[in-house]
C-alpha cells in the first residue's frame, strides 16, 4: 500500500507539489483529477523517481519501504509501474527484447528465476491475445513510428507483462479514441484484485466510466483539495474545476 | 557457446577492473635491436628466409618511406613517434616441435588460458606435434572457425589448415605463403595497397613481419569462417601485420579478425595493411572487432592504430563487405575501402566506432566507383563518451565510366555526456551524370527521458545505456557473424561502463 505524507516537490526551484497527503490501500484504484498545471504529472514522476524533481518535504512509503530513497529501477522491481503520458521511443530496440530485459531485471532484483526467450514469448503472446493487440507489436522497435493510440496500448501491454503491484497511469487516456480507451481500461480492470492498486491520473471523467475508481481525489495548486467516491468524478464533469481551483487559491 | 564468447567470459573473469583485457606475458623474445634501417630490413628478411625479390621490395618501400611524411590531415593529435626507438622484429624463441603441452612454455599456455582458448587448441597453437589433426575433428566445438593465432609477430601455429586444404583453400601465415606460394603472393602483394600508398603503408611494406594469407580457388565456398587473433606482446614492439586475401572467380570467404592487447604505459604503434582481391562473382566478407588498449582515463598510453585496409572488386559482380566494431586504441586512423573496378560490383562498409575517455577515432571508408552499375553502401555509427572525439571521414568517388553507379551513405552519431565530440566529414565526387549518391546523417544524444523510461521498467542505468547503444548499432551488428555479434555487444557494454552519470 502507498502512503504519501506532506509531500512537497519542485523542479528548477519552482514548487509544484505543496503538501500532498494520500493513502492508497492495497487492492484499491484511486483516481487523481485536476486541471492542467495542478501537479498531476509531477506526482507521477516523483513517485517513480524522475531525478529532475526535488522533494522538498514529506515522504512516501510503499509497503512500509521508503520509496523516495529507492532508485527508479528498484521501485520498478518493488512493483511500481508508470504508464507514461508521452511514451519514449527507443530506436533499434525491439519491443520483445526490451520487455524481456526489463522483466528479467525485475525478477533478478527480486531473487526470482529469469525467463528464457521461449517462456517469455509464451507469456507475452498470452497478454497480447487478452488485450487484443496484434502480435507484431512485439517485433517493432519500442514506440518508434507508433501512433498515439499504439503507444498507449504498448504501455498497457508492458503493464500486463510486468505485473506491477501499483500502477500509475499518467493521463493514459489523453488522445485516445473510444476503442483504444476500452483496451486501456480492460488492461487495468484485468489486473484488479487484492494485490493490485492503481493511481489513475486523468483530466476527464470519461476514462472513469470504464475504470470505476474506489476513490477520487482532486488536485489543484499542488494540493489535494477534495476527495470522494466515484460520484465526485461525475460531479466534476458537470461543474468543472473552476470552483475548486478558486477554493484552493 | 561460441569461442569468442568464451574468450570474453574467461578474460573478463580473470581481470576485474579497468581495461579487462590487459595482461602481459613474459616470454623470452628473440628481438632485433631498436631502429629502422636497411640492415634491420635485411635481418627481418633473412630471419624469415625470404626470396630476394621480397627483400628488394622491402628495401624499395623503405627508401620510399624515408621520402614521405607522417599524414596530419586526420582529426587526431598525438606526441611525435620516434620511429628509430622501436623494435621492428620480435619472435617467441622457438623450441623445435614440443612433444606435448608439458614441453610448451607455461607462460604461453597461461596466455592462451586467459584468452579462453580450449585446451585442445592450445596444443595446436603451441605447435605440439600431431595435435592439429586431432583438433580439427575432435570435439568439434569450434570446428567451423579456423584460427591463425599471431602471437606477437610470428604465427605460432595454424589450425585447420589441412581441412581447408582439402577444399583447396590456402590459409596460412603470410611468411609461409611467401615460401610456399611465391607466385600467388608476388602476383597480388601490393597491388591493392601500393607500397607508396601512404606513410604507414610504406612503413608496413618495409617491415611487416607476419599476418595471414588466404587464397580461395575458383568456385569454392570456404567451408569455415577464418579468424585471426592478433596480440601485441612485447614492450616497444610495433606491430606490422600484412594480410592478403584473394577470392578467385565465383568463390566466397568470410574472415574474422579480433584484437586484444596487454595493458602498458607507453604508446604502441600498430600499422597493419590488409589487401583483399575479389575476382568475377567472388565475395569477401571481412569482419573486425578491434579492442586494443585505449589508454587510461587521463589519456596516457594506448595503441596508435594506423591501418590501411582496402579491397579491390576486380571482377564483374564481385562483392567486398567490411564490417568493423572499433572500441579500442588511443588513436584509430582507419578507412577500409573498396575499389569497384568490375561492372556490377558491390562494396559495403558497416562500422561502429566507440570512443570514451580521451580516445580519438578518425575512421570511415572510401568507395571508388570505376565500373558500370557499381553499388556501395556505407553505414557508420559513431558513439562518443567522456572527452573523446569521434570523426567519420568518407569519400565516395564516381569516375566518368561508372554509369549507373549508386551509393547510399548513412552516418549516425550518438553522444553520451556533454564533453565529447562527433564530427562527420563526407567527401562526394561524382563525374558521371547517371550516378546516384545519397547521404544521410544524424546526431543524437542519449536523452534523459530514454534513460528514465528504461529505468522505470526496471533496467539499471548501465543496462539502459547498453540497450540504447545496441539499438543504435543494430544495423551494423547484424552484419557480423553470430559469434562476433555476441562479442561485439559485450565489448560495447564494457567500453561504455561508467560513461553515464
Amino acid at each position: 500500500m502507498l502512503e504519501i505524507r506532506g509531500l512537497a516537490a519542485s523542479i528548477d526551484d519552482k514548487p509544484i507539489l505543496q503538501g500532498i497527503d494520500l493513502t492508497v490501500p492495497q487492492g484499491e484504484v484511486h483516481a487523481i483529477m485536476g486541471p492542467n498545471g495542478s501537479g498531476k504529472s509531477t506526482l507521477a514522476y516523483v513517485l517513480s523517481g524522475r531525478e529532475e524533481y526535488t522533494v522538498t518535504a514529506g515522504g512516501v512509503t510503499f509497503d512500509g519501504q521508503d520509496l523516495l530513497a529507492m532508485a527508479p529501477e528498484a521501485r520498478a522491481a518493488a512493483g511500481v509501474f508508470l504508464a507514461f503520458q508521452y511514451p519514449v521511443e527507443l530506436p533499434g530496440v525491439g519491443n520483445a527484447n526490451f520487455l524481456r530485459t526489463a522483466l528479467n531485471a525485475q525478477r533478478r532484483a527480486r531473487g526470482e528465476a529469469e525467463l528464457d526467450a521461449i517462456q517469455f514469448l509464451k507469456l507475452a503472446r498470452g497478454e497480447l491475445r487478452r488485450l487484443a493487440i496484434a502480435d507484431d507489436m512485439l517485433k517493432r522497435n519500442v514506440n518508434v513510428g507508433f501512433s498515439g493510440g499504439e503507444k498507449k496500448r504498448n504501455e498497457i501491454l508492458q503493464m500486463a507483462i510486468l505485473r506491477p503491484r501499483l500502477a500509475i497511469l499518467d493521463e493514459t487516456d489523453s488522445g485516445l479514441d473510444i476503442d483504444a480507451l476500452k483496451i486501456v481500461a480492460e488492461g487495468v480492470n484485468a489486473l484488479r484484485g487484492p494485490d493490485f492498486s492503481a493511481l489513475v491520473i486523468t483530466h476527464y471523467q470519461r476514462l472513469l466510466d470504464h475504470i470505476v475508481p474506489d476513490r477520487v481525489h482532486v488536485l489543484a495548486g499542488g494540493r489535494i483539495v477534495r476527495s470522494g467516491g466515484p460520484e465526485l468524478a461525475r460531479e466534476l464533469e458537470a461543474t468543472g474545476y473552476a470552483d475548486l481551483v478558486a477554493e484552493a487559491a | 557457446m561460441s569461442a569468442v564468447t568464451e574468450t570474453l567470459d574467461t578474460v573478463q573473469s580473470v581481470t576485474q577492473s579497468g581495461y579487462k583485457w590487459g595482461f602481459e606475458t613474459t616470454i623470452e623474445m628473440d628481438m632485433a635491436p631498436k631502429g629502422l634501417n636497411e640492415d634491420i630490413i635485411r635481418l627481418i628478411s633473412a630471419r624469415k628466409g625470404e626470396p630476394s625479390w621480397l627483400l628488394d621490395w622491402r628495401l624499395k618501400a623503405l627508401a620510399g618511406w624515408r621520402q614521405m611524411e607522417e599524414p596530419h590531415w586526420a582529426r587526431v593529435e598525438h606526441h611525435a613517434i620516434d620511429y628509430q626507438d622501436l623494435h621492428y622484429y620480435a619472435a617467441p624463441k622457438k623450441k623445435a616441435g614440443p612433444k606435448s603441452l608439458d614441453e610448451v612454455d607455461p607462460e604461453l599456455l597461461r596466455t592462451y588460458e586467459k584468452l579462453g582458448i580450449p585446451l585442445k587448441e592450445r596444443a595446436i597453437l603451441a605447435g605440439v606435434e600431431g595435435a592439429g589433426e586431432r583438433g580439427a575433428d575432435g570435439e568439434g566445438r569450434r570446428s567451423n572457425i579456423a584460427m591463425d593465432a599471431v602471437f606477437d609477430s610470428v604465427s605460432v601455429a595454424t589450425t585447420f589448415r589441412s581441412t581447408l586444404m582439402k577444399a583447396g583453400v590456402i590459409f596460412c601465415p603470410i611468411s609461409d605463403a611467401v615460401r610456399e606460394y611465391p607466385d600467388l603472393v608476388r602476383q597480388y602483394l601490393g597491388t591493392v595497397v601500393p607500397m607508396a600508398d601512404n606513410f604507414f603503408a610504406a612503413l608496413n611494406s618495409a617491415v611487416f613481419t607476419d599476418g595471414s594469407f588466404c587464397y580461395v580457388p575458383k568456385g569454392v565456398r570456404c567451408p569455415m569462417e577464418l579468424s585471426t587473433y592478433f596480440r601485441i606482446n612485447a614492450r616497444n614492439t610495433g606491430q606490422f601485420e600484412r594480410t592478403l586475401i584473394i577470392a578467385d572467380a565465383g568463390s566466397y570467404v568470410s574472415y574474422l579478425e579480433g584484437c586484444t592487447a596487454p595493458q602498458r604505459d607507453e604508446n604502441q604503434l600498430h600499422a597493419a595493411v590488409v589487401e583483399l582481391i575479389a575476382l568475377d562473382d567472388a565475395q569477401i566478407k571481412y569482419s573486425t572487432v578491434q579492442n586494443w588498449y585505449p589508454g587510461d582515463a587521463e589519456g596516457r598510453g594506448g595503441v596508435y592504430n594506423f591501418v590501411t585496409k582496402r579491397g579491390a572488386c576486380r571482377g564483374a559482380r564481385s562483392k567486398i563487405s567490411w564490417t568493423q566494431v572499433e572500441t579500442g586504441s588511443a588513436i584509430t586512423w582507419k578507412y577500409p575501402s573498396c575499389v569497384l573496378l568490375g561492372d556490377d560490383s558491390v562494396g559495403e562498409f558497416y562500422s561502429v566506432a566507440v570512443t570514451t575517455n580521451c580516445q580519438q577515432a578518425d575512421t570511415g571508408t572510401k568507395m571508388i566507383h570505376i565500373g558500370r552499375n557499381t553499388k556501395s553502401t556505407i553505414v557508420s555509427k559513431g558513439i562518443s563518451a567522456g572527452r573523446s572525439n569521434n570523426t567519420y571521414r568518407g569519400l565516395v568517388r564516381i569516375l566518368p565510366k561508372a554509369a549507373g553507379a549508386r551509393n547510399h551513405t548513412q552516418c549516425d552519431s550518438l553522444l553520451i555526456g556533454d564533453a565529447c565530440g562527433a564530427h562527420t566529414v563526407p567527401y562526394i565526387e561524382s563525374r558521371n551524370p547517371t550516378a546516384k549518391v545519397e547521404h544521410e546523417a544524424t546526431t543524437s544524444k542519449i536523452a534523459d527521458d530514454q534513460l528514465f523510461y528504461c529505468r522505470s521498467r526496471g533496467l539499471s542505468e548501465e543496462d539502459a545505456v547498453n540497450l540504447i547503444v545496441n539499438g543504435f548499432c543494430k544495423e551494423v551488428l547484424k552484419e557480423l557473424p553470430m559469434e562476433f555479434a555476441v562479442e561485439a555487444q559485450k565489448l560495447l557494454a564494457v567500453s561504455l561502463e561508467g560513461s553515464v552519470g
